[in-house]
This record gives structure tokens, C-alpha cells and sequence, in this order.
């Protein structure tokens, strides 16, 4: 609790310091009036639905039996919680997640560590390398599924045909969604999200105070040692950064798994279990019950996950 | 007081927008004194141009799936769809034909000026709603700053499927369906955390001696907002309304389920050129570069913002 | 600060931007906007489609003053669409292209408008001229038309005439499954990369489901029986899925569990499969002046087993939501996009292969489509005017439907048990697997039907 108290304690400092005095409670008030209004705001567009899920999830409510709406208790949780389908696509946006996050994560930083190097058009190289992230996510999905996956016409299994056709032979046209569903989706997410992991870290990089590397050179460090014992504790919470943010993005990813699989293969995760329940099922009780228990286990992991974000914050408290 | 920014400590220590921005023009610098010595300088030569290649590479491979979208967007469907691919296949501008809705009459200036209001004016009021509150959590903090920052942030761990529901039946109850401002407010209160969370970072560096001398002259709060605040964090803005358009721009989940045929924005428009039934693989080329261009636009226009922006001020 | 001024203008241009967009963009208010005249449509993205959008505003619009909005999506996302627009009766769209599956459940919900009293007043219209099984799937247990066709198909069988004479082999006109496996072993690699059959392995009730189950329905199978008992797991179905699942991966095309209508009419197209059992709309694509197997391909009815038919009937229809204010309106846009003149107007203008076929007798009688779909005309008129919507297989069954079963659960199920199928054809389930995960959920679905 060390940061709020700094924290408080440098706030405390002469600014407010007569006026706070004066009229303490109307001081407390005029430093909340700024936060208010993003804080109201916030809580009336994400909190307030999230009450009428909750009372949608104790009905029986089926959009095509319009007639049959009713009050039905905890009916719709234990549908919920024997559900396979669901359970499945926990583990699945687990998976999704973790390889997506991780292998961009590894990715992004040998990438970021050859873009800190000097050489003749480091420039373009970056510029090509940010082109993922900025392609909109749902053209991103087409391109890979139509343009590049698809085993008859996708760029792939082409240059495939032409590497055969040098030597003779038959290529082999791999049908790469069918074959590696789950790696299909995640090298398109990789993809993407490699150029994120990169930007910052590379901004990781080159912040690292060059006295420190200077140092380690001249105390006979070699490069992995310099790495190792240099740039890699600089750069931890930028990749603790990297795979926050990647996690909160990529768990919720949706165009993805809805354009390249449609959900088939074992690669139907969370979010599009959901849609399917919402948007073909019609099943509004039982999807909102699935939304609460995802939402409850999402409030738990995030308890976790934002006590390693804390570190982010002691730092900036120190200062 | 034009010098005297606070960036200087950053400028000297971390290596802020500034002179990150000049260290990308003349990249030289550091990496010759760190190298030296003077008979390892053509060796490290050969070195440094090993791993440059390397990079080139790799950012061929990377940027190969987007040469690749923009090639096809210029080839007939029928040379598009072929195996073995016919890289030389004569250009042609049919795709953006289609595009502009050469065989549907369909123009997609609706959905890319809805696209636009949406991300822009959505980007706005995020700023608007999230400088004041980041001042409130860096410069002047409430009490327990850090939870209110956590629930900032929490709220965007929650999945948004999940209100997807209550969000369409309230729409439809106040009569906001197939409405650009209801995507503004969602995508507002989609960008709103990050925002917050960006925007405290950038804040937390304006110094406190600033905010003293301002307020001894007794500038009000608006008054030190404007003046003091917002020229120092400027970059800092820049580069989350930047991020803020990016997502707001490509968001397509809400926008699928909540607009229709007045509000539609370019993503849920690019899908229309998916058919079941025939050929479509240029079209939708040409389509997804059309949309991805003002992305693809602001992100190079602004490479060093985005490197700022995504590293939240560089996690002081 | 030099920083200020080189920010300033920037947010000041954006905002002007912003401003001036949101003010010309006029993107306010609901649905229905616009008074009594214009129409909202939302509908799936085909040619035919594509087609009528492109006509809408010159012949329509011009007649009637009527103007005409689109919305247009890809099959799934606008199922997805179609559905909560019309549960929620949120009156966006006045009309929709919803097919001979949502019809009769979504009557039954109070969701669309009968048009009986339009068709009645409307002598141009000529509901007689509409095939018997396309208005007998589109009418609701209450004895009332719900919905018009827009066109119409069945499935059949499509096979490359030149490559069975190289080979001396002869496609009969009426083939049993077991006749098309033989067939598909045969010709499989009579060109290289050529495969024997091109079947639909992706998942989707709509997609491998629909031709699965006619071969089911064929084999004996139900997905029900008349007293709601699951089926999935009898002993016909396993031997139809079985059979389907082994003949697609023995002899089927590349990417089976991805492919569907799409991806076969390429691999037809291209040489890469001989044959293919497929909606009869495909046979216009096939025979189109740009299409490289132009002249080249034979059709026969779709193969059985145990019945004497077993093509599907689908159709893309028009339907008018209930909450729509516009319905009058809506009747005259139902009536031009589904009448005899506008098949004429783009018979005439685009061309009589890419008229909206297979809904109207007086099309099939009329010379110059004749001549247009000599190929295929006669097979597909017999295929659809075959199907026996209510009576598809061995057994009578609970509600209306060939390739599919006429309740709301439907598209959930047939999706999530053309995923296990979809698994079993890229060999990471067994036939056996799928089908007993398919009946679970089938029984789920059952017991609910059972109780009432």
C-alpha cells in the first residue's frame, strides 16, 4: 500500500494545501469532480446492462417462443455449467489465448531487437512490419482465409505448386484450416498482434539507458550476457505490458474464429460460444447465464492478473 | 519556458517521443560508440549488415500477406483466384469498381462516413472524458487512485459479448437501433479505459513544480488544463487518439449486431462482398484495402506516436 | 511552446471534420426512416441478389416512386441478422429474403405479415403460376402464404459429360448412390489432380447438413420420427453418414471439411472434380458464357436409395415483417421482384441464364429460357416439382421440411452436429462419435417436443 500512500503524500503538497484546510470535504470533492464524469459514464454503458443480463439469466426466455417467457431461478446456470460446448470453449479460448500472446509475445521481441540494431533502411523494414497491426482485424481474417489458407486458390498451396513445379513432382496442397484449425487461427492473430508486442517493446529498447549497457561492455560482458542481465530486467514490464493488453484483446477476440472456422474444428472460443447462443441458439436466458459466469470468473483472473500489473504501478509510484 | 519541458529528464535518461523520433533519423549514433573499438568496426559492419538483412526478411515476410491483399485487389477475379497464383497478371481497376459499387449501385461512402463519425467523434469525447479524470488519478489524485484505475481497466476484461444483449434491447426500447451515436457511446466507453489508463501515464510526468507555480498565479483548474497540461502531454493525447480511432475503426462485433441500413460502418460493409455463390477474392481485396488505407495511413503518418502510445508513455 | 501550436490546429481539423461528417452523413434517427416511400431490405448476398439491387432503382423505383434501401450480408451473418430483427420485431426492415425453413416457425410467432389479401388483389401477381412445392413450403400450419419466392432450387447431380466418355462411362438419369460411388472410384484421377466428387464437408446446417441429410432421408433416415424420437444414432443414419463421410474422403475433393457451394463450383469449374451433388441453382454459374465447362456437363436427379426422389427444396422468398408500417409498399416490391416481368427484364437485360429461375411454370415454358438452359432447364423443373416437402423420406415425420426439420432449434443443432460431421470427414471423429454426439443433442431437442 506504499504507492497510495506516496502517492497521497505528494499530492498533499502545497497546491491544495490552504484551500484543503479550509473546507476539506468541498477540496475532496473538487478533485473527484474531474474523475466523474468518465467514471459515471463508464458505469452507466458497462455496468447497467450487465444488471439486465443478470435478470435475464433467471428466465426462461427463448426469442422464437415469445409466449414462453417466464421466471425459471437458477435453471439456466445449471444448464450452463453441465454445458460441454462451453467448457470446451473455455479451454479453447485459453489456448487460443495464451499461444497468441506468448508466440507474438517471443516474436515481437527478437523483431524488436533487430529493429534496434542500425542498418540501411530501418525505416521501411518498421514501416512493413507495423502493416499488420493497422489492417482492420475483419479484412485481416478475410485475407488469410480466402487469399492465402484456401487450398485451392490460396497463395499458400500456389507457391507450393510453383517450388514443385522447379523441381517436378507433384506439390502437396495441404488443406491448412482443416489440418491445423487452432493453428490457423492463431498464426492470423500472431500476425497481427506480433507488430503490437513489437512497437512496444521496442520502445522498451530503446529507453534502456545506454550508460548501463556501456557498463556491462566494459565489465567484459558479452552480447547474451548484456541481454540477459541488462536489457532483459529493463524490458520485463514492458512485457508484462505487451501481454496484458495482448490478453485483453486477444480473449476477446471474435472476428477471427467467426470468419476463418466459423467456430468448427474446436476452435469455437468463448465470445463466439456466446454469439451462437445470443444469434442461433435465441436462447437469451442461457446466454446471459453463460455471459455471468464468465463475467464472475473473468473478475477473479482479473484480481490475478492486475496484481501483476501492480508492479507497473509501484514503479511509477517511486518516482 | 518553451525549453524548459519536462521531457528534457526523458530526453537524457529514457529517450522520449522526441528523441525517439530523432534517434530513428540518425540511428548510427549509438550503436557506433557501443561498438567502438576500432579493429572490430569492420567486422561489426559485416555483422550489422548480417542481421540487417535478417530484418529485411523478416519484414518482407510480415508485410508479404498485405502486398499480397493489394496485388489481388488489382487482378481480374479470374486471375485472382488461380493455382499456381499469377503474380504478373495484368492490373486492373475492377475491384475498386466494385467497391464503389459498380454492379450493385451500393456506395460505400455511407458506411466510411459513419465509420468516420463514429471513430472521430467517439475519439473526442474518449480525450474529453479521459484527460480530466487521468488529471484527477495523476496530478491531483483522489483517494485510492490505484482501484479507481483498476476498475478502469477491469471493465475492459469483461467480455463484451456478454452485453451485446441488454445493449440491443435497450437500444430497441429508446428507439436507438441502426443509430451512429449509439456506436459512438459504446465505442467511447470501449476506448475509455485504455484511454484513462494512457493518459494517467502521460500525466503523471508533468511536473508538480508547473502546476504549483500555475496555481500560485491563480489560474484556475480549466485555466491549468488548458495552459499547462495539455501542451505538455500533447504527444501523449496524440498517440491515444490515434490508438482510440484504430479500435474504434476496426470494431465490428457491436456494429454487426447494433446497425443496419443507415448506420452501417465500413467493416460490417466490407463483408457485403462475401458471397456464398461465385467469385469475390479481388473485391474483397479491394474492399479490405479501401477500409484498412485511413488505418494504414495514420499508423505510418505516425509510427513514432503509435510506439509511445502503446508503451503508455513508457511506463514510468 | 511550439508544441501547442502544432497540436492545436490538428484537434480543431479533426473536430471540424468530425463535425462536417456527422452533419451530411444524416446518420440520426431509427429504421423506417423516410417517410411512406422507401423500403428497407435485408437480404443474403447472391448474384441473383446483386442482380435485382442493380435493377431496383431504374424499373422499380422509376414505376412505383418507391425507393428502395439494401442491406446486404453473407448468408451466415445475415441469418444471424434476419432472425434477431425479426424475434425482436424491431421494425428496421420491412422485408427480408428468409427462406422456406424460417417461414412456417416464424408465422407461427406472429412475426410476418400474411399475404393472401395482397395476392388475392393482385391479378398481375399469379400465385397458380408458382411452382405447387414452393407454395406449399411457404404457407404455415394456419393455411396461410406467408412468404413468395424470389427463385427456387432443389438439389441434382453434375458431372463433366466429357470426362465419363473418355472413359466410357455413362451417368444414368436417375442413379442410385451406390451407382455414383462406383462412378466417383472410377473417374477419380481420370485427369491428374482430378478428383471423383465434389461433396460439401463444411459446417453448418445449411452447408454439409443439407446434403447429408437427403442422403439420409434417402437411406431411410429421420431426424425424428412422427413422435419426436431422435433418430441420429439408428442404424441408417449411421450407414447414410457412413457412406457420405467415406465416399468424400475416398474420393472427394481437396479440403473437404472446408468446402461448400463455393468452393465446389470452383473445383467443378476448374477441372478438379468430375462430378458434384449440389443445389440446381449451380447450373447457371455452370453454363454462363465466362465459365470454362460451358457445354461440358451433364445433370441427373439427385441419387437415391430407398425413395424415388430425394432432391431438396429450397427457396430464397420475401417476406414482410409483421412490425413493418409499410406493408402495402412492401407487397408491391414482393410483387415485382417475384413476378413474371421482372423475370422477363433481366432475361432481356443481363441475359436468360441469370434470371431468378425455379419458382414460376410459365419461365420453363417460355422458348428463350429454353434455349438459354437447354442443358439443364427440364432436370431441374423435374427436380423441384419432385420434391415432396411433407413427405421426404420412408417416414412420416413431425413437421414440414426436406433437408432440414422445421423447428427453431434447428439451425443450432444441424450446426453443431455438422461440426462433429464436419470433424469426421477431416478423420478426427469417428462416423460413430459424431453421430452419438449429434444424437444427444437431438434427444435434448426432442424431449422438449415430446412434452407438449
Amino acid at each position: 500500500m506504499s504507492a497510495v500512500d506516496t502517492a497521497t503524500t505528494r499530492v498533499a503538497g502545497p497546491v491544495g494545501a490552504r484551500s484543503a484546510r479550509a473546507h476539506p470535504r468541498r477540496a475532496a470533492w473538487a478533485r473527484r469532480a474531474p474523475l466523474l464524469p468518465a467514471l459515471v459514464f463508464l458505469v452507466v454503458v458497462t455496468q447497467l446492462p450487465f444488471i439486465a443480463t443478470l435478470v435475464i439469466s433467471f428466465m426462461n426466455w427463448n426469442a422464437l417462443y415469445p409466449d414462453q417467457r417466464s421466471f425459471t431461478g437458477v435453471d439456466n446456470y445449471r444448464a450452463v455449467l453441465t454445458d460441454a460446448t462451453l467448457r470446451s470453449s473455455i479451454v479453447t479460448t485459453v489456448v487460443l489465448t495464451v499461444s497468441v500472446v506468448l508466440i507474438s509475445l517471443v516474436l515481437g521481441l527478437l523483431v524488436a531487437l533487430l529493429l534496434d540494431r542500425s542498418f540501411l533502411g530501418r525505416g521501411v523494414v518498421r514501416t512493413m512490419l507495423i502493416a499488420p497491426f493497422l489492417v482492420v482485424p475483419v479484412a485481416a481474417a478475410l485475407l488469410w482465409k480466402h487469399a492465402l489458407y484456401n487450398p485451392e486458390y490460396g497463395l499458400f498451396n500456389g507457391v507450393l505448386t510453383d517450388i514443385w513445379r522447379l523441381f517436378g513432382g507433384t506439390a502437396p496442397q495441404p488443406d491448412w484450416v482443416t489440418q491445423l484449425p487452432k493453428a490457423a487461427v492463431v498464426t492470423e492473430l500472431v500476425w497481427q498482434w506480433t507488430p503490437f508486442m513489437m512497437l512496444i517493446l521496442l520502445a522498451g529498447l530503446q529507453s534502456r539507458p545506454a550508460e548501463a549497457v556501456e557498463a556491462a561492455r566494459v565489465d567484459g560482458a558479452g552480447p547474451w550476457q548484456t541481454f540477459r542481465f541488462v536489457t532483459l530486467p529493463h524490458l520485463r514490464q514492458y512485457l508484462e505490458l505487451g501481454a496484458l493488453l495482448g490478453s485483453i484483446y486477444v480473449v476477446q477476440n471474435f472476428d477471427a474464429v467467426f470468419t476463418i472456422t466459423s467456430g468448427g474444428l474446436g476452435t469455437a472460443n468463448l465470445p463466439y460460444t456466446i454469439y451462437q447462443t445470443f444469434y442461433q441458439a435465441h436462447d437469451y436466458g442461457r446466454a446471459s447465464a453463460a455471459g455471468v459466469v464468465v463475467v464472475i470468473a473473468t473478475i477473479v483472473i482479473a484480481t490475478f492478473a492486475l496484481r501483476v500489473v501492480s508492479s507497473l504501478f509501484r514503479e511509477e509510484a517511486r518516482r | 519556458m518553451s525549453r524548459k519541458r519536462p521531457f528534457d529528464r526523458d530526453a537524457s535518461s529514457l529517450g522520449a517521443a522526441g528523441g525517439r523520433a530523432k534517434s530513428w533519423k540518425r540511428p548510427l549514433d549509438r550503436d557506433a560508440s557501443s561498438l567502438g573499438a576500432a579493429g572490430g568496426r569492420v567486422m561489426s559492419r559485416r555483422v550489422n549488415a548480417f542481421w540487417g538483412l535478417v530484418a529485411w526478411l523478416v519484414g518482407i515476410a510480415f508485410f508479404l500477406p498485405v502486398a499480397w491483399m493489394v496485388l489481388t485487389s488489382f487482378h481480374s477475379e479470374a486471375d485472382a483466384g488461380t493455382n499456381p497464383p499469377k503474380f504478373g497478371a495484368s492490373l486492373t481497376l475492377d475491384g475498386y469498381r466494385e467497391f464503389f459499387g459498380a454492379s450493385t449501385g451500393a456506395s460505400p461512402w455511407p458506411p466510411l462516413i459513419n465509420s468516420a463519425t463514429a471513430s472521430i467523434v467517439s475519439t473526442l469525447l474518449v480525450l474529453l472524458l479521459a484527460i480530466p479524470a487521468a488529471y484527477a488519478l495523476a496530478i491531483k489524485p483522489v483517494r485510492k487512485w490505484t482501484d479507481v484505475l483498476f476498475f478502469f481497466l477491469s471493465t475492459k476484461m469483461l467480455p463484451a459479448v456478454a452485453g451485446l444483449l441488454p445493449v440491443y434491447l435497450i437500444a430497441q426500447k429508446i428507439g436507438l437501433l441502426d443509430n451512429i451515436w449509439l456506436m459512438v457511446i459504446l465505442y467511447t466507453s470501449m476506448n475509455l479505459p485504455i484511454a484513462v489508463w494512457m493518459m494517467h501515464s502521460f500525466l503523471a510526468e508533468v511536473p508538480v513544480a508547473i502546476l504549483e507555480a500555475a496555481a500560485i498565479d491563480g489560474a484556475r483548474l480549466p485555466t491549468i488544463m488548458r495552459k499547462v497540461i495539455v501542451p505538455v502531454a500533447a504527444p501523449g493525447i496524440a498517440a491515444t487518439a490515434l490508438i482510440c480511432f484504430i479500435f474504434s475503426w476496426n470494431e465490428m462485433l457491436f456494429a454487426r449486431v447494433l446497425t443496419g441500413v443507415v448506420a452501417g460502418t465500413a467493416p460490417v460493409f466490407l463483408t457485403s462482398f462475401v458471397t456464398s455463390q461465385g467469385l469475390f477474392l479481388a473485391k474483397v481485396c479491394a474492399a479490405a484495402t479501401a477500409i484498412s488505407l485511413p488505418v494504414l495511413a495514420a499508423g505510418f503518418a505516425a509510427q513514432d506516436k503509435l510506439v509511445q502510445g502503446l508503451s503508455l508513455g513508457a511506463v514510468k | 511552446m511550439p508544441k501547442v501550436r502544432q497540436f492545436t490546429p490538428v484537434l480543431a481539423a479533426i473536430g471540424a471534420i468530425a463535425l462536417a461528417l456527422s452533419g451530411c452523413s444524416g446518420a440520426g434517427g431509427g429504421g423506417g426512416s423516410g417517410g411512406g416511400h422507401t423500403l428497407n431490405v435485408l437480404m443474403v448476398n447472391n448474384p441473383q441478389m446483386v442482380d435485382l439491387q442493380k435493377l431496383t432503382a431504374d424499373n422499380f423505383t422509376k414505376q412505383t416512386g418507391i425507393k428502395v434501401n439494401y442491406t446486404v450480408l453473407p448468408e451466415n451473418d445475415v441469418r444471424d441478422k434476419i432472425s434477431q430483427e425479426f424475434s425482436s420485431q424491431a421494425g428496421q426492415y420491412d422485408v427480408a429474403t428468409i427462406s422456406n425453413y424460417e417461414v412456417p416457425f416464424y408465422a407461427k410467432n406472429g412475426w410476418l405479415y400474411p399475404l393472401d389479401d395482397f395476392v388475392s388483389k393482385d391479378s398481375g401477381f399469379d400465385q397458380s403460376d408458382i411452382l405447387k412445392p414452393m407454395t406449399e413450403s411457404l404457407t404455415a400450419d394456419d393455411g396461410k402464404l406467408y412468404g413468395e419466392p424470389f427463385y427456387g432450387e432443389s438439389s441434382f447431380l453434375m458431372y463433366r459429360k466429357d470426362v465419363f466418355a473418355a472413359k466410357g462411362l455413362t451417368v444414368p438419369d436417375n442413379p442410385t448412390w451406390q451407382q455414383v460411388a462406383d462412378l466417383a472410384a472410377k473417374v477419380d484421377g481420370a485427369q491428374p489432380g482430378m478428383r471423383g466428387i465434389c461433396l460439401r464437408g463444411q459446417p453448418g446446417w445449411g452447408e454439409v447438413m443439407a446434403p447429408l441429410t437427403t442422403v439420409a432421408n434417402t437411406f431411410g433416415g429421420t431426424w425424428f420420427t412422427k413422435d419426436w424420437k431422435a433418430g441420429l444414432n439408428s442404424p441408417q443414419w449411421t450407414q447414410a453418414t457412413t457412406f457420405y463421410v467415406n465416399l468424400v474422403r475416398a474420393h472427394g475433393e481437396a479440403g473437404a471439411p472446408q468446402s461448400g457451394f463455393t468452393e465446389c463450383l470452383n473445383d467443378l469449374e476448374q477441372g478438379k472434380v468430375a462430378m458434384w451433388y449440389d443445389a440446381t441453382s449451380a447450373a447457371g454459374s455452370l453454363e454462363a458464357s465466362d465459365s470454362p465447362v460451358t457445354g461440358k456437363i451433364g445433370y441427373a436427379q439427385a441419387p437415391v436409395v430407398q425413395t424415388k426422389s430425394s432432391g431438396w427444396l429450397y427457396t430464397w422468398a420475401w417476406g414482410i415483417q409483421k412490425a413493418s408500417k409499410h406493408s402495402a409498399d412492401a407487397w408491391k416490391f414482393v410483387s415485382w421482384a417475384s413476378g413474371k416481368d421482372y423475370e422477363n427484364l433481366v432475361g432481356t437485360k443481363l441475359g436468360w441464364a441469370r434470371v431468378p429461375a425455379g419458382k414460376r411454370t410459365s419461365l420453363y415454358a417460355n422458348p428463350a429460357y429454353q434455349q438459354a438452359a437447354a442443358a439443364f432447364y427440364k432436370q431441374t423443373q423435374e427436380a423441384i416439382s419432385s420434391a415432396d416437402p411433407r413427405n421426404p423420406g420412408v417416414q412420416p415425420r413431425p413437421t414440414i421440411g426436406i433437408q432440414f426439420v422445421d423447428i427453431p432449434e434447428f439451425t443450432d443443432l444441424g450446426t453443431q452436429v455438422s461440426q462433429a460431421i464436419s470433424s469426421a470427414i477431416a478423420g478426427q471423429l469417428s462416423v460413430n462419435a459424431a453421430l452419438t454426439q449429434g444424437q444427444q443433442l437431438a434427444e435434448k431437442v426432442a424431449a422438449k417436443y415430446q412434452s407438449k
